[in-house]
């Protein structure tokens, strides 16, 4: 029996007249790699940028294990345990690969200003113990190699790598890519799918926004798929690529008959 | 005596105060994009109130570099409370605001506290006491006081720290993701609004250091002393590449050194017609040269305007 980690109420999000998320309920359980497909503009990113607490939900309500996320907070909803990339990578640029992990190590840290300022031997240490994390994830989405570079000068399948290298350095219990795969080529794709496969191993729940139907249907154990801000179904791959509903968003009504 | 070395010498003097309170500036326009008017200001108020404390403890007898020490340790102090205060109260309620808004707000600070300073110092000159014996060391014809060479070794120190801290520490690293992108910042579990309000902090712990320093080696402090030395301060920001730490340093040295050359030789370049106290000409020659020829400054990125 799988036990919850992720259950959304009813979240709705409305832009002007659009409405981008209407009552979207769903669970993801621990331990789970759960997809979130739909057409553009169905909703996916909005859905993720309120879990995140980029937005403000209308209404509805975000629980994570036994705690309601508060919204709009992003630093906080990090610290409980969830993060995210993006579906436009954005690296902090101009800082190095190890820097851009070693920042996303800041949500754990417990070293204050205070005695950032005094460098106290437990400063030094937990400088030196953060850097050694750092390395060892990027060596883990094998860009090691590069961890000195500049975010900047990395190949875009490196600032992928690294991105998801910076989110899993915030220690999540959640990890939300929000299409990992854009912009990847076949062999780029499949080193991604074995990298998430290794993180779902070690016991980090995904929750995956992506296009490649193929990387989503083999990679995910349960998939909810959105239209125009509606949650239309949420079930295994099997069931989802026959539901009469999803070959209507994705192919048109026309495509059934 | 050799008026060029001597020249140069001063400039440096000049040149590290202007790029102590060029950090301040460099460092808040990286963070929120925002030209903080105000930092000239929070300079004169750690000068005045370094001279108070020093007028206070004066007849205590205590050895007058005691007394400079005790004066930057109060003032910097009230110099980073009031920075909190300005940046929480006439910035940060402006933080979504059209660009030029809190820009006006950091000019109406600016004024209210150059008020203030005049009501309680008055519009007087406040004449500095010495803080060091008058020592002086010979080099190649050329002098340079104690109090001189203290300057320029306590303003390299401290720029010193600094960069080492930006660089290499953990609140450093948060501070360049922060100035980079707020929102992802924020995202990775940085408490931006903290990281904002410390680097308003940072700047006047440094504009106090400046404040004393001007004091001690030009003897006056008054209410309006950081209106110019703002505006000086700001055209070393620009020169160096705004936003750019590094350049902020650089910019101040050059543009001491420039300024100082300047005035010695602006009376044989003009035949006798401009004196050396036209020495302000040259810091807005350069801010219109850097402005017109490279705005990026000289450690800048080739910045194009956000929409």
């Amino acid at each position: 029996m799988n036990s919850v980690l992720l259950r959304a109420d009813n979240i709705s999000k409305s832009f002007g007249g659009v409405q981008a998320l209407k009552d979207v309920s769903l669970t993801l359980n621990k331990g789970e790699v759960y997809g979130l497909i739909g057409p553009n503009g169905a909703g996916k990113t909005t859905f993720f940028n309120c879990l995140t607490g980029l937005y403000v939900p209308d209404s509805g309500q975000f629980t994570f294990g036994d705690t309601p996320l508060i919204s709009h907070a992003p630093d906080k909803t990090v610290r409980q345990g969830i993060a995210r990339t993006f579906q436009n990578i954005r690296l902090f640029a101009n800082m190095t690969a190890l820097e851009n992990v070693m920042v996303g190590r800041h949500a754990r840290l417990r070293s204050n200003i205070v005695s950032d300022i005094l460098r106290t031997p437990f400063n030094r240490r937990e400088e030196q113990a953060t850097e050694d994390m750092a390395l060892q994830l990027l060596h883990y989405v094998g860009i090691s190699a590069r961890a000195h570079d500049l975010a900047k000068h990395l190949s875009y399948g490196d600032q992928r790598r690294l991105e998801i290298a910076r989110a899993l350095a915030t220690n999540p219990r959640l990890l939300c890519l929000d299409e990992p795969a854009a912009g990847m080529n076949a062999n780029e794709t499949a080193g991604l799918r074995q990298l998430i496969e290794a993180i779902r191993a070690d016991g980090i729940s995904i929750l995956l926004i992506e296009h490649d139907v193929q990387l989503v249907m083999g990679l995910c154990d349960r998939i909810a798929v959105l239209d125009y801000g509606e949650l239309i179904c949420e079930d295994v791959p099997a069931i989802v690529q026959q539901h009469p509903r999803v070959i209507e968003a994705y192919l048109g009504s026309g495509a059934h008959a | 005596m050799d008026i060029f070395l001597q020249q140069i010498i001063n400039g440096l003097v000049l040149g590290s105060i202007y790029a102590l309170v060029a950090l301040g500036y460099t460092m808040v326009y990286g963070i929120l994009g925002l030209i903080n008017f105000a930092h000239g200001e929070v300079v004169m108020i750690g000068a005045l109130v370094s001279y108070s404390v020093m007028m206070v403890l004066v007849p205590s007898g205590l050895p007058p570099v005691l007394l400079a020490l005790i004066s930057v340790l109060v003032a910097a102090p009230v110099c980073m409370a009031l920075a909190w205060a300005i940046e929480r109260y006439a910035y940060r309620p402006l933080r979504h605001a059209p660009k030029l808004t809190p820009l006006i707000s950091a000019i109406g600070v600016s004024i209210l506290l150059q008020n203030l300073a005049m009501m309680i110092w008055g519009r007087g000159y406040h004449a500095f006491p010495d803080i060091l014996p008058a020592i002086h060391f010979d080099i190649g014809g050329a002098q340079i006081t104690l109090l001189q060479t203290v300057t320029i070794g306590l303003a390299a120190a401290t720029m010193g720290i600094l960069a080492w801290m930006i660089q290499r520490t953990s609140l450093g690293q948060a501070m360049r993701a922060t100035a980079e992108n707020p929102a992802i910042a924020e995202l990775m579990g940085i408490p931006v609004n903290r990281i904002i309000t410390l680097t308003f902090i940072i700047g006047a712990a440094l504009a106090a250091l400046a404040g004393l320093m001007v004091g001690a080696n030009y003897s006056v402090a008054h209410y309006y002393m950081g209106f110019m030395l703002g505006l000086k301060a700001f055209t070393a920001a620009v020169l160096g590449g705004i936003g750019n730490i590094t350049g902020a340093m650089l910019g101040g040295l050059l543009l001491g050194l420039i300024e100082s050359l300047g005035a010695g030789y602006i009376e044989d370049l003009t035949g006798g017609i401009l004196g050396s106290h036209y020495q302000d000409i040259f810091a807005f020659l350069v801010l219109i040269g850097v402005l017109v020829f490279r705005p990026g400054g000289l450690m800048g990125e080739r910045v194009s305007e956000r929409a």
